[in-house]
This record gives structure tokens, sequence and C-alpha cells, in this order.
């Protein structure tokens, strides 16, 4: 029996279009834009100049302050500039901009495939390199990963959970992962286990990816018996961390509460590949998988994909802006990014591109409310998506307090959900944003 | 003819008691005020705008009789007659204050400011601000979503159908401010309405470089300086290639309008210039 | 270049629309039409006719000219309005009971509080209680007009419930009367006793509550607690005293129990948003129907109980919420 969260969610199509395309090689481009935000907390700090020579995987640009990350070069080339530069919604960033030149990795990383198996790291040791190699949450938060690692005093985790749902329509990138590097996913999930000093640890699969439930079973039983693989309904949003310890370990993580505080920590498919090769390779968070799909596009493709990469040129290479297209996003259908600038680039938790045609996305007319309550019913964090809308609109922000608007996760369940197409999440997901600032503030008198 | 009066007497005695006991409560509860923030409040206006800065009207009425001084306390809505009243029932002085207007800063029409990207989601400025830069290549501007139009008590704001921005209505505007604070990308401002309601100001607020700020908006502020160095009475700064005009040191002279190459500067309710001088002008040339 | 879409996400929506949910309340109550033409012949398709097409003119007349907003009878919920109004009708009423009902609910249930979804109370209970308390004669009428089945003599009839009601006050028992009168469960299912033009048929009703559920245009909760909360206290009056109260097969069965818990207390805008609300919204009604059955003046009680029930919804949704994911607040 395949299991599943206990509230709400839905079952939109999950059109994995493009999930038999191995993981490409992406080709090298001209100039790569490297953003210095590419992870939750504060800018990172440019440690080269205007001119300089770099080589692949070189540090250039070092974590300022607790929440924040390394960033190393994606490729070897000459410092264009180091100026502000579009991210994908237009507002400007910090970005360092490199004239690629021929791939020369810096010395000290490991380049051989075979894969290595051995955990000589201490458990300081581990978290250490983690955080030298800039690693992330490759899940959509971008969260540094050393700090997820690293429970505050008191909070300790019991158990390891690794985000295999890939719950969003369209994506693959963590499919192609589980395929084609299983083995690496398990050894990176044992360095994980070994930073936190877990016993245990469960990998969640949604049921509709039996090739990857396979694969990793078959892998597990023989030398990583610790790790336990589990099928998981599909259902939307499976992958959300709330909903996945819920599936997994029946546990309810607390209002405004962390997973630590039900003794979980939560880590992307994609996150423990990258820490595998982090801590047993060397090699820096560089690059990631990225799909790139859509229903208008004539060739899914799965690729590795380098940091930095602009969207324009990704389109080039799959074959230029399909007709049909009228919107691009960067990541799922729900919960993505709506693309407004091309010229932007890729960040290190970019993990696909969706091409939507009018008739998929053009938003219908909102009409009035009917009170079909279908958005309650949807809603996986057990809020009233309606009321909540009602009272972001006529800002009523206590009682959006006591109808606990600081609780919802973001999935757009419920704007997916309404029959009457009202933007349900729009007007919440700016309420909730007010309403944290009033609980924030009112924490710190 | 017993029931009815019984039914009488029984209302009258349940009225006289619980009449009695209301009276007792309200002894009880009674909250000293002083009736004098009740005089106060039936001057103001009472449009709860909170303008002032005060939650409503009472609040207002409350602070003017607590305060020293009635310096810090104005009310835009009522203006200087208003304020005039209230220190004249508390027996203090007020010196008057420049009545002001909310001015709209962003002329990025459709046709000034072509649009690069469609919004499809909410209209609402909040929502379109927290999502990404805007439809068009600036992102300072307007962003069209009539958040201050929502906002507005006095209907004094509204959309221009044709250019997709705001335009205050002078008569109905008392300055309150909600409209400024609504407005998340800070174009609205209150400034001096000016003698004659004339006033010149800057309609734009790109702080990007000259080129960049030039390339999104066919008048924007590129922030040459030719006004600063024109401006006779130092009223013009540049910070972030935008200039800005003090309306108090702006002595109207209209110079710095003429001398903007993106026209950029606005100046309204100036008499028409006379077409012979510049006439005049060309000739000379 | 392409000028791109840009919006919050959710960028995708599912295949739900207010005219879709409405479209599968009009099949699902078209058994029960079918079954009434079948009984009642034409004037059940007169009824349903006038019923549907008033409160569909009327809608567009008050949208277009009167409010002057958008028309909004493409979403079909003036037809489902009008349908369950006239399918709360009796068989022999005239055309014009229901264009005044239509009109009733329409104009005075719907449109005053604001068009769809603003309503308080389901507009075509207020267009048949208005009815049963403006012509009380006409709208407890069960006469039988000429139908298909029985051939041209008009029979007069009267339902089950305000047989049992009068046998009762004349002091005969609950198997007197059911003997007297041949009731039988079989007959009640496909029903040829007296009683509204829709609610000839439980089997056709329960069709339509079928496929209601499999389509989740509704969710069971109100319709079980209404048929349980009835079950449950009719069977204790029953168990009580067995000589003088019907049982709880023949209570749910008769009476508009039936259409009134699958199609008009399931009406989205005027019942509960939380799955306990709903619950307790299904027993309020139960309830009250058995008290209005047993100790009011009319027989039937359905209609007054949802419309009770309905001007209670908003404090049901203040005070019974859904069951919030994670309700402790962190600690320090």
């Amino acid at each position: 029996m395949s299991r599943t969260f206990s509230l709400g969610g839905i079952h939109p199509h999950d059109k994995k279009i493009s999930a038999n395309r191995e993981i490409g090689e992406f080709p090298l481009v001209d100039t790569a834009y490297i953003s210095m935000s590419q992870h939750l907390g504060s800018l990172s700090e440019p440690v080269v100049a205007k001119g300089d020579r770099v080589l692949t995987g070189q540090l250039i640009a070092k974590s300022t302050g607790f929440i924040s990350a390394n960033i190393h070069s994606p490729y070897t080339g000459i410092i264009h500039n180091i100026e502000p530069w579009p991210d994908l919604s237009g507002n400007m960033v910090l970005h360092i901009i490199v004239k690629v030149e021929e791939d020369e990795w810096i010395k000290g990383i490991d380049l051989d495939p075979s894969v290595e198996r051995n955990i000589k790291l201490s458990k300081e040791e581990i978290i250490k390199r983690i955080a030298e190699c800039g690693i992330v949450g490759l899940g959509g938060a971008a969260f540094p990963t050393h700090i997820k690692l690293t429970p505050p005093p008191g909070k300790k985790a019991d158990i390891l959970i690794i985000n295999g749902a890939e719950c969003e329509p369209y994506l693959t990138s963590d499919y192609r992962l589980m395929m084609e590097k299983a083995e690496e996913l398990l050894v990176g999930t044992k360095i994980m286990m070994k930073a936190l000093g877990v016993e245990k640890a469960v990998i969640g699969i949604e049921e509709n990816k039996p090739g990857a439930i396979k694969k990793l079973k078959d892998t597990a039983r023989k030398d990583y018996s610790e790790i336990e693989i589990e099928s998981l309904k599909k259902r939307y949003p499976q992958g959300g961390e709330k909903q996945l310890i819920d599936a997994l370990v029946r546990r309810r993580v607390p209002s405004m509460g962390l997973p630590i505080d039900v003794g979980v920590v939560v880590q992307n498919v994609g996150t423990a590949v990258a820490v595998y090769e982090a801590v047993q390779k060397n090699k820096p968070l560089i690059d990631g998988i990225v799909t790139i799909t859509g229903d208008c596009l004539p060739d899914q493709r799965n690729f590795r994909l380098r940091v930095g990469t602009t969207f324009e040129k990704i389109i080039d290479v799959v074959g230029g802006m399909p007709q049909e297209a009228v919107k691009v996003l960067s990541g799922g259908p729900m919960m993505g990014k709506a693309i407004s600038k091309l010229t932007a680039a890729t960040v290190k938790s970019t993990s696909g591109i969706l091409f939507l045609s009018q008739e998929q996305t053009k938003r219908a007319p909102e009409n009035n409310c009917i009170r079909c309550s279908k958005c309650v019913q949807a809603c996986p964090m057990g809020l009233e998506p309606y009321l909540l809308n009602k009272l972001a609109r006529a800002s009523r922000m206590d009682d959006l307090e006591e109808n606990m608007i600081q609780d919802c996760i973001e999935c757009g369940c419920c704007a997916y959900t309404c029959p009457s197409c009202i933007p349900l999440l729009d007007n919440i997901r700016i309420a909730k944003a007010s309403v944290l600032k009033i609980m924030r503030s009112r924490a710190r008198k | 003819m017993n029931t009815v009066l019984l039914t009488v007497l029984v209302l009258s005695i349940l009225g006289l008691v619980l009449a009695l006991v209301l009276y007792f409560v309200a002894q009880k509860f009674k909250v000293e005020e002083d009736p004098r923030i009740d005089g106060v409040q039936e001057i103001l206006p009472g449009a709860n705008c909170g303008g002032c800065g005060e939650a409503g009207c009472r609040a207002f009425a409350e602070n003017c009789v607590k305060a020293e001084s009635l310096d810090s306390l104005f009310c835009p809505v009522g203006g200087n007659e208003t304020m005039k009243m209230v220190a004249e029932y508390l027996g203090r002085t007020i010196d008057e204050k420049a009545p002001r207007i909310a001015v709209v800063r962003c002329n990025g029409t459709c046709e000034n400011r072509p649009r690069t990207t469609i919004y499809d989601g909410y209209v609402s400025c909040s929502v379109m601000a927290a999502l990404y830069a805007g439809e068009s290549e600036c992102r300072w501007g307007c962003l069209g979503g009539g958040d201050c139009v929502a906002v507005c008590k006095f209907d004094a704001i509204k959309m221009d159908g044709v250019t997709g921005l705001p335009v205050v209505d002078e008569d109905k505007c008392t300055a309150c401010g909600a409209c400024v604070k609504a407005c998340p990308k800070a174009i609205i401002e209150l400034r001096n309405k000016g003698p004659k309601n004339r006033r010149i100001f800057v309609s734009c607020v790109n702080k990007d470089k000259g080129g960049i700020a030039r390339k999104a908006c066919g008048v924007a502020c590129i922030g040459c300086g030719k006004c600063e160095k024109i401006c006779p009475f130092d009223a013009i700064t540049i910070n972030n290639f935008l200039a800005y005009i003090d309306p108090d040191k702006c002595k109207l002279c209209r110079k710095c309008v003429a001398e903007c190459p993106t026209g950029a500067i606005h100046e309204i309710n100036f008499p028409v210039r006379l077409p012979k001088k510049e006439e005049a002008i060309t000739v000379e040339q | 270049m392409k000028k791109l879409l840009v919006s919050p996400a959710p960028h995708i929506h599912g295949q739900e629309s207010t005219s879709k949910l409405m479209r599968d309340v009009i099949i699902a109550l078209s058994p029960s039409v079918a079954v009434s033409v079948i009984f009642f012949g034409l004037s059940a398709i007169k009824l349903v006719l006038v019923g549907v097409l008033s409160a569909v003119i009327l809608e567009y007349l008050i949208q277009k000219y009167l409010m002057k907003t958008k028309v909004t009878i493409g979403d079909y919920s003036a037809i489902v309005t009008g349908l369950l109004l006239a399918l709360n009708l009796p068989p022999s009423a005239p055309w014009w009971i229901a264009l005044i009902g239509s009109a009733v609910a329409i104009g005075v249930a719907k449109m005053t509080f604001g068009g769809l979804g603003q309503n308080l109370f389901n507009p075509a209970l207020v267009g048949r209680v208005f009815l049963l308390v403006s012509f009380p004669v006409i709208m407890t009428d069960w006469a039988i007009p000429e139908s298909f089945i029985t051939g041209a003599d008009a029979s007069s009839g009267a339902t089950a419930l305000s047989i049992v009601k009068e046998g009762l006050s004349r002091g005969m028992t609950m198997d007197q009367i059911f003997n007297a009168n041949n009731f039988s469960y079989g007959e009640m299912l496909l029903s040829k006793i007296g009683g509204s033009v829709g609610e000839v048929s439980s089997l056709a009703l329960l069709l339509g509550f079928i496929y209601l559920l499999a389509r989740k245009v509704i969710t069971a909760h109100i319709p079980l607690s209404i048929i349980g909360t009835v079950m449950l206290i009719t069977g204790i009056f029953y168990l009580a005293d067995p000589l003088h109260y019907p049982d709880p097969v023949f209570s749910v069965l008769t009476g508009g129990i039936l259409i009134g818990a699958i199609f008009m207390a399931t009406d989205y805008v005027t019942s509960p948003m939380s799955k306990k609300g709903m619950v307790l919204f299904g027993a309020g009604i139960g309830l009250i129907t058995v008290l209005i059955r047993y100790f009011g003046a009319y027989p039937e009680g359905v209609s007054f109980a949802i419309l009770i029930m309905n001007a209670t919804v908003p404090l049901i949704n203040m005070f019974f919420k859904p069951k919030r994911f994670g309700k402790e607040v962190k600690n320090g």
C-alpha cells in the first residue's frame, strides 16, 4: 500500500513527457551570468575582480552572514564585469559575468565517474565541506544545506527523509537523477545520515515513477539496508516538506514550526547527489539537472546544465521559442515562476523550464464565489482559502492570523481547483507575507 | 380588561427595573473623558481616513486635546481652516501650513513606455510588485494595478483608461496620503499645492543609468543634470541619475521645464506659453 | 519579440467550472424529471418548462436592466433553481404557480442578495415556502392529473405523510393506516403515492445522488447526516411506540427527505464549508424535520428545516473550522 498525506491535495495530470530522455550534456555557452543571489539569505560577496581569469570550480563569491552560501565558477574564463543584471523577474541583482573559454577544472576535484562508496570524512568535516562547496537545497527554496544539517541546540533529528516525490507535473529531473545516479544518491544519503547522526533514512517516491522505485530498491538492497525506499500515491503537493513528513512517518510539523521540531530533516534527491559530489569528489555545486519541457515543445530534454546559462541560450539549444508558447516558467506549473526576462540566467536551484500555451495557462475571468468548499477540501494545510482571500482583499490582518494564513504553503491547490477561477493564492500570498511581518515584529518586542 | 392592565403593569415594572439596572451600571463603569474631545471631534471632517497618522478622527481629537502644542498635528482633509477652528476651540494658536496635494510621478503611458510582457494575475499593484518588475522594461514606474484608486476615500484618484496611469482630481484630493502608502513603487508624493495651484515636478522615479532609463521609457529622467545647472535657486538635486525638485526652494520660474531633453519635468496649471516668444527665439537662431 | 505572459503561480487550472458543476446537477436531476413526466404527463412538463424558463429569463432581465451587471445565466444556476422549484410543486399546480415561485426564488431570494453565491437562503426553497404560505390550498392539493400510466381519470391523492397524520389524528394505529392504504416499500421506491413532482420516485433521486457523488460535485456528508438523523430520531419514536409512529425507513422514503437531502441541502451557497459543519448542518435539518412532522401543523417539514438551518450557516462557518494541519504553536 502506498502512503500519502492526510489532508487535502489535488490530482493534476502529471505530464511527465520528458521522463524517458536521458540526461544530456548542455553545450558550453559564450557568456555566463552568475547571480550572487542563488540561495535563501544574504547575497554572496564576489572575491574576484573584473579582468581576472577563473577556472571551472573556483570560488568566485563567498558566503556572507549565517544564512548564505559560497558560489563557484561554472566555467573557465575571464571576468567580464561584476554588475547588476536582471533576474528572471526583471529585478536587478549583482551578477558576475564571465566570458567563457575552453574548460579547465581547478585542481583537487575528482572528475572520475566511478562511485566512491567509502565515507572518509568525519561529521564535522562533512558539514564544513558541504558549506565550502556551496550546496543549497535543490527542492526549490534553495536553503543552504549545511545549516539544515546542523540542527539548532536542543533539537535532535532521528530520521532523514529524502524527497523524491517530484509531485510537480512535467518535471522529470529528479526522476532522471534517481535512474542514472542511484548509487551516488544512496551514498549522499548516507553522508547526510552521518552528518546528522541519525540511524534511519527514508526515500519517498511517487508511484508514477515505478522505474525509479525499482532501481533504488534494487541498489539499496545490497549495501544500504538502513535506507528505506517508500512508494507514495500520486498526489500534489506530496513534495511539500510538511506533507512528505506526514505521509512517510505520520508526524505533524506544528504551525510555524520546522521539520526539526518533530525530529526530521528533509532533503531533495538532487541535494543528496550534490552532497555526494561535494564530499566524495570535492566538486562544488556548479550545475544541476534541468528538465526542458512543454507540450508545445517538439523535443523535450533533460540536461546537466551549469549555473549562469541564460534562458535565451537554452531556448536556442532546444530549437527556438515554440510558436504556441506564451509563457515560460522556471520550475513546474504549480509553484514555478513565470520568466519575464529571457536574458536572465539559471541558478543552482533551477529544476525545469516549461513552455505553456495560451490554452493551458491563460486565466479565465473571475466569477462569484459559490462557496462550493472545493478549496477547503483541497487545502493540504486545512485552511479556508475562500475566507482568507476575502479577508486578504479587505486587509483584515488580525482575522487572517486567527485563521492561520501563516500556515499557507503556497502550493496553489485552492486556485487550481476553484470552479469560479478566483485567483485565490495571489492575494493570500501577499497577505501571508504581511501577517508574517507583523508576527515577527511582535515577537521581537 | 384585566389582562390588558396586567400586561401594561408587568411591562412597566420590567422597564423600570431594567432602566435602574442600566443607570447603575452606567454610573459604575463610567469612563471620565475630557468633554473637549467631543467638541474637537465635531469640528473634524469625520472621514476617518487616517491621513493624520491616527486610526480615526476620534484618536486625532484626543491627541489634539492632550498635546502641548498643535504644531505637529495636522488634519490634511480639513486643512488650515479646520485646524484654525480646533486651535480656537482649545484656546491655542497654530501656524498655517501650505496646502498639499498628491502628485503621480510617472508618465509611462503605453506609448512612452512599451510593454514587454503581459500580466495575467489578479490586478493589484501589491501582487504585481511582489511578483516581478512590471510589464515594461522600467522597473521603477507605475504598475497600473490601481491600488491607489482602491484606497482613496475621497474618490480623488482615477485610472486613465488610455494611459493606464492614475490621475489625481485636484478639487477632491485632500492630501491624506493613503495613496502614497498604498503605492508599492513609491511613485506618488505629497507636494505643496503651490500658488494658484501651480507646481513643477519631475514626473519620473527611475534611478537607472540614463541609457537604460531612456531605453525603457521615452519620457524618463536620465539624470543628465541640465536642469540642476540651469536652476537659479538650487532647488534641483540629482541622486542616482534622478532629478528631484525641492518644492520649498522652487520659485516656479519654469526654466527647467524647457531645458529637460526628455520632457520628464512637468508644469501644471500654468498659462500656455506664448507662441510669439518661441518664434522670436527661432528667428534669433 | 513575443510578449511573454506573466502571472503568479499556479500556472495551470483544473477542469472544474461553475457551469460544469451546475450541468452535473441538472444531469443528476434528469432521472427524476423523466419519472415525473411518465407519472404526471403534460402537467409535469408544463411546470418544469415554466419554472426553468421563467427563472432564466428573470435572471437575465434583472441582471441586464435592473442591476446593470454582467449577465451570468451562462453558469446554468438559474436553470437549477427553476428545475428544483418545479420539482417541489404538486403536479396539479397551475402554470402560474411555477412562474410566481420562480419570480420569488430569483428575484427575492437570489438577486436581492447580489446574485449567485451571495444568497443566504436556498432560492428554490424560498420560492416554494412562499407559495406554500400564500397558496396553501393549491400547494397541498395532491390530486394526480392525467398521466401516461394511470390513464385519463385524475385521481385525488394525498401524500403518505398527510395520510398518516390524518389517520393518527382520527385515532388509528400505524398498522391500520398501512393496511388501509396498501403502503409498501417497493412502491415507495418507484412511488405511486402522491407528492411533489420530483418526490415521486426515490430510486430516481438516489440515482442522481450516486451520479453527483461519482462526479465529486457534492460530498456525502450532508445527505447522509440528514438521513441518518431522521432515521435515528424516528427510530427512537418507533421503538418507544410502534403503534403511533411510522418506522424509520418509511420516514426517510416519504415526503421530501430525499430530494431535500440530496439536492436542496447540498446547495453550495447555502451550506457550510467544513465537513464538521456539514454534518452538524445535516443533523439540524434532520432534527427540525422530524419535530415539524410530529409536533407541527404541517405534515412535512423538510423545506422549513433547510431554510432554518440555512440561517445558521454563517455561524456554523465561524465556529466549525476544518481540521488544521498543525494546530499547536511552536514553543519559544
